[in-house]
């Protein structure tokens, strides 16, 4: 009786379990079938590799808002990723147990904060700063609002997630490696160079491209301070254009305009499918990290 | 004279300590910057008002929609993603620790809730055009909702997954099936844990922008029913720093601290409630 009670539950609990898997699945379909307007009457490299972009003419290039996404996003890894893992690393192999528990708050805490808050941060701090006073360093003159504002609001906005994802990773180092390092004579880095990082590698990896894709899909923080003008940039003192700003500044009007509608989907299929894959290789990657701890 | 290792060894010590002096650091300069610029603006009709008319000109008013409307949709998302998540949770606790199929459903979930908020806006959006429904409180929480599910799924089962095995073989022992273990030794077991990953989801939820964009709508007043569109706090920063008048900025400012407080109050209430029903946990 409690048996088939207990398979009758089971079979109920499946239903929300199957509407998480579905989702995925349908809103990739969802969003190919609305590209598939777009891509039937645009050849594919055009859609890629054009930057011109004028959806009232019916041109269709997506090269700005690409090589924007990229800009800011390997901008903001270059600057978050060696941050992030010093402190990963003082963390795990340094912090005494109560630093760790005074930090781990603070880390999530810069987890939980709302992306348009790092946005008027953005606006606040970061623009004027270039603009006043990082520019004319260079003897450039920029308004602040440009792929450099981007990148440094985005790199703080990826600490959290790079800091506690190879900090696990760091954990998953056997003791014993360290001890058998630090008994030969090496001293403490020494060991975090030759054993923990070498050990960590894989997992290193993989906490770099998911926060490589968190990155990749922020929308409002970025697009408040990138500038959005849809050129291909050509130094980290221009403005840019990113996709996921693409998709949230013309999504309005996008009804209005033949193809446009289409076109926006392309951009939000091109960026889920990045994503996608990305994390898959991650998951990949630090599911056969975990389990060997 | 200190030798090279010993001198590579400070240098690195001294990296470490500069990244997490940035790290922290940075977390310091938004809560400031953020509290320094929007303190002058902030008064008691920011919370306890709605825009007046020309509120958006510099005229009188507060951003009490917004406030109303955040909570409104954040606690209509974490009650569908909480009904969602939960029995999810108990699906996969069902099955084998070293179940492939289980495996698959958790990178299934895993990479869901890596996907931008903003792609679920657009999903939404589609379905909305599809039915010809119109951007509402109801579509802003199913927004929010599916794109909270993932990553509370997964934080509730990886809370579960921490019960103790011993725990759990007790159960077996005294009779109970998997189901009525799973149901009154794991979920009562991982009730702190529950909480506090509830309250995370809840927060990520009251404070995304994008997904709710072209789903929720926006208004001055206050929803009174599921199909009237609603305002969020993130969007009213965003819109009241669009306008190109400086009080009206600063409201924007303003509405940041409220929205910074919001935050930090879920984030202390988070590991008060967790702490305190820690005591009904077995150790």
């Amino acid at each position: 009786m409690r048996d088939l009670r207990d398979r009758i539950v089971n079979s109920i609990l499946f239903v929300p379990t199957l509407f998480s898997g579905v989702l995925l699945i349908v809103m990739v379909l969802t969003l190919i079938q609305k590209s598939g307007q777009i891509l039937s009457t645009r050849p594919l490299a055009d859609l890629l590799f054009s930057s011109s972009w004028q959806p009232f003419a019916g041109n269709f290039g997506f090269l700005p808002f690409i090589m924007g996404t990229i800009w800011v996003t390997a901008l903001a890894m270059l600057a978050a990723v060696p941050i992030s893992l010093l402190s990963a690393i003082y963390l795990s192999e340094y912090a005494h147990a109560r630093v760790r528990d005074i930090i781990q708050p603070v880390i999530d805490l810069l987890a939980g904060i709302p992306s348009v808050v790092y946005g008027l941060f953005g606006i606040l701090l970061v623009v004027p700063l270039i603009k006043y006073s990082v520019a004319p360093l260079f003897g450039i003159t920029s308004s602040g609002y440009c792929v450099l504002a981007g990148g440094l609001v985005l790199a703080i906005m990826v600490f959290p997630i790079l800091i506690s994802i190879s900090y696990e990773v760091f954990r998953t180092v056997p003791l014993e490696m360290r001890e058998a390092s630090l008994g030969l004579g090496a001293t403490r880095w020494e060991t975090v160079k030759h054993v923990v990082l070498k050990k960590a590698f894989p997992g290193v990896i993989a906490a770099v491209i998911l926060g490589f894709s968190r990155a990749f899909g922020e929308t409002m923080a970025v697009l408040m301070v990138v500038g959005n003008v849809a050129r291909v940039p050509t130094s980290v003192f221009d403005p840019a254009y990113p996709i996921p700003a693409l998709i949230a500044n013309n999504y309005g009007e996008m009804m209005s305009i033949p193809l446009y509608d289409s076109a926006l989907m392309f951009a939000a299929l091109l960026l889920l499918l990045v994503v996608i894959v990305f994390n898959i290789a991650a998951r990949y990657v630090l599911v056969k990290v975990m389990a060997v701890a | 004279m200190m030798d090279r290792r010993a001198v590579e060894e400070q240098l690195f010590r001294g990296l470490m300590y500069l990244s997490l002096a940035i790290v922290l650091g940075s977390l310091f300069l938004v809560f400031a910057i953020v509290v320094f610029k929007g303190a002058a603006a902030l008064n008691i009709a920011m919370v306890t008002q709605v825009p007046h008319g020309g509120y958006y000109l510099g005229k009188e008013g507060g951003i009490l929609n917004a406030i109303v409307g955040s909570i409104y949709l954040a606690v209509g998302a974490i009650i569908l993603a909480t009904g969602i998540s939960i029995p999810t949770a108990w699906y996969l606790q069902n099955l084998s620790q070293r179940s492939q199929y289980a495996a698959g459903i958790r990178m299934m979930l895993d990479i869901a809730a890596g996907i931008p908020s903003l792609i679920y806006g657009a999903f939404v959006f589609l379905i909305m055009v599809m039915v010809q429904a119109r951007a509402s409180l109801l579509w802003g929480i199913i927004t929010v909702g599916i794109f909270i599910t993932p990553l509370l799924t997964r934080a509730i089962d990886e809370v579960m997954q921490t019960v103790p095995s011993k725990l759990k073989e007790a159960s077996y022992s005294l009779g109970a099936t998997r189901l009525e273990t799973i149901y009154h030794v794991v979920t009562r077991q991982a009730l702190p844990g529950l909480i506090t990953a509830i309250l995370v989801a809840f927060g990520r939820g009251i404070g995304d922008a994008a997904s709710v964009l072209f789903t929720a709508g926006y208004t001055d007043s206050i929803p009174a029913s599921l199909n009237d569109p609603v305002a969020t706090l993130p969007l009213a920063i965003f819109f009241q720093l669009g306008t190109p008048f400086p009080q009206v900025q600063e409201r924007a400012y303003a509405s940041g601290i409220i929205l910074l407080v919001i935050v930090l109050i879920i984030c202390i209430g988070s590991r008060y409630l967790a702490k305190k029903y820690v005591r009904y946990s077995i150790k």
